[in-house]
């Protein structure tokens, strides 16, 4: 677990160094034209149509980073062959995976936690106090975080067996079904035989749940988020990740390198 | 520590190809080999032959389709025996956004050594490897024959006991080939297992105390490299110096550089030789026996194996 550590340390510092942090200057700007634009437009809803910029903002390039980082992670390290002297090593190639997942979901967090106290910054020009219930921003923002690790690990195992070119188109496709998990669910019964109903049933269940990580709307409003939800979806991020990573880890403990 | 370092057997690798992966090509068949405590084992053979085949089945980068292999008497699936193992890949490549100093402590704390001590180890290996002032720049600013040296620095930074070097020399110039030697007799000096492969045979007849011939995935031949080729005289060699032109028949057979001439002959045939040649006007220079090199025997078996694989083409036809 230690060489996952250090493993995890130094994808952070690749991350660094190569500048994937520079999109914080993108996302200070977006915002501080969004402070700008909202307050002679948007009369009164202030607060929804900067929480939801804002929110949708840190959604999306945190994805973009989770999603093609996610899948450079090792199929990188297997190309440029930097994997070689570190697998001659006294380290288990689980631990690799989980040093690279630990890496970038460290870097994921500090990015979006840099980017939250932004949102917060521009909610407090803007509104001129920040009030209790504006503490569903940051649980919309820990969601956000949950459900790019989900991706990341996600990415992460396609990446394993498969081209980065399929492995991103993988996961952007079970990240778009993933966000339609509960219509799947609830499709009509009366319309597919009972085989049918209890193929969806289960796929549903298979399938990751990102539209439960979605509550951009209650933070927009400034509606207290159920702890329970909170506790729901930490446990759900755990156990999934855990089963993909463990997936991820057998289908490249086997794996012959170039 | 057990007499036997490395011992393979019967270590078989075969890669799917084709559509369906239904073929299979043989890289590596049935090695069995043993390499000793102590001594430098080169393996050499052409490019393609199953050098870096072995070596990374040894180090668990690809899996054996057949047999099995023991490092230091562990099995080589097993993770903790990399603690007493170096390894250099062939063309290393390493993280490009760190300096050398950098990517070399990264690699020490796998090895679980202390801060003092993995400062005190960076340094000393990057003035071992001659990188003592580049040590602060990132690697990306490398040339190929600087990144060996790191890769030769991170392979033995631990002070394992096993160094397994693929194509050490690689990229090198004359002066790096030269300290990269160094490095491997000294080694060897603090009684460490080297091997290392390698498709230059004077490195491997300079450095090694046996060396193991591949060719075509198979084994040809183990041995020291004085005993591997048949050291039975094969002939004389007669150097000579000739002003001016003669007749002599046997100047047909001699090959000419400037005013000397070479000319080789049966051992027998030497004084006759000899007689004519004086009586030709030639001055004498030297006379040498004629001994098969590594090189030859290692060509011949090259020469053999391509002869086969045409052969098996054509009856393919």
């Amino acid at each position: 677990m230690r060489n996952a550590g250090v493993v995890a340390l130094n994808t952070f510092r690749e991350a660094v160094r190569d500048r994937v942090l520079y999109n914080l200057v993108f996302f200070a700007l977006l915002m501080m034209a969004a402070a700008i634009a909202v307050g002679q437009i948007s009369i009164g809803i202030e607060q929804t149509v900067i929480v939801s910029l804002g929110l949708s903002a840190i959604s999306v390039i945190g994805l973009l980073i989770s999603m093609f980082i996610g899948v450079a992670l090792v199929s990188k390290e297997m190309d440029k062959r930097t994997l070689y002297a570190l697998l001659a090593k006294p380290v288990g190639r689980w631990e690799f995976l989980l040093g690279k997942f630990a890496g970038l979901v460290l870097t994921l967090a500090v990015n979006t936690a840099v980017m939250a106290l932004g949102l917060l910054l521009v909610m407090l020009y803007v509104k001129h106090s920040l009030v209790r219930s504006d503490a569903a921003v940051l649980v919309a923002v820990y969601f956000i975080l949950l459900k790019l690790a989900l991706i990341v690990a996600l990415a992460l195992l396609f990446s394993c067996f498969t081209t980065p070119l399929l492995a991103i188109l993988f996961t952007v496709g079970l990240y778009i079904v993933g966000l339609y998990v509960q219509e799947l669910r609830n499709l009509p019964v009366e319309v597919m035989s009972p085989a049918m109903s209890a193929f969806t049933k289960w796929l549903s269940y298979l399938l990751p749940n990102f539209e439960n990580y979605n509550v951009m709307a209650m933070a927009a409003h400034g509606r207290v988020v159920p702890g329970a939800l909170i506790l729901q979806n930490t446990l759900y991020t755990v156990v999934y990740c855990t089963i993909v990573l463990t997936a991820a880890a057998a289908v490249f403990s086997r794996r012959n390198l170039k | 520590m057990p007499d036997i370092a490395i011992e393979i057997e019967n270590l078989t690798k075969e890669y799917p190809f084709g559509f369906l992966h239904l073929r299979k090509k043989t890289s590596l068949e049935g090695l069995n080999m043993q390499v000793e405590t102590g001594e430098v084992f080169g393996f050499i053979g052409p490019n393609g032959a199953g050098k870096s085949t072995t070596i990374k089945l040894l180090m668990r980068l690809i899996f054996p389709t057949a047999g099995s292999a023991r490092i230091l008497g562990k099995p080589i699936s097993d993770v903790e025996m990399h603690r007493d193992i170096g390894y250099l890949p062939e063309q290393p490549y390493f993280y490009d956004y760190l300096t050398a100093a950098e990517v070399l402590d990264y690699f020490a704390r796998f090895h679980g050594l202390t801060a003092t001590d993995r400062k005190e180890r960076v340094a000393r290996m990057l003035k071992k490897v001659g990188l003592e002032t580049a040590g602060k720049i990132q690697l990306r600013k490398y040339s190929k024959g600087m990144l060996q040296r790191v890769g030769l620095a991170q392979a033995i930074l631990h002070d394992p006991k096993v160094v397994i070097l693929d194509e050490p020399m690689s990229g090198l110039d004359p002066v790096g080939r030269r300290e990269v030697r160094d490095i491997i007799l000294e080694l060897k000096r603090d009684g460490k297992t080297v091997m290392f492969s390698t498709h230059i045979l004077s490195d491997a007849e300079m450095l090694c105390d046996r060396v193991g011939v591949i060719v075509g995935g198979k084994l040809r031949g183990v041995g020291a490299p004085g005993t591997l080729v048949d050291m039975k005289t094969q002939g004389m060699e007669i150097l000579f110096e000739l002003k001016g032109t003669s007749k002599a028949p046997l100047l047909s057979k001699a090959t000419r550089t400037g005013d000397c001439y070479r000319l080789q002959v049966a051992e027998e045939e030497l004084y006759s030789a000899i007689e004519q040649l004086r009586a030709a006007g030639a001055r004498i220079l030297s006379v040498s026996q004629v001994k098969a090199t590594l090189e030859e025997f290692f060509m011949n078996l090259v020469d053999a194996d391509r002869a086969q694989a045409a052969a098996v083409e054509v009856s393919g036809k």
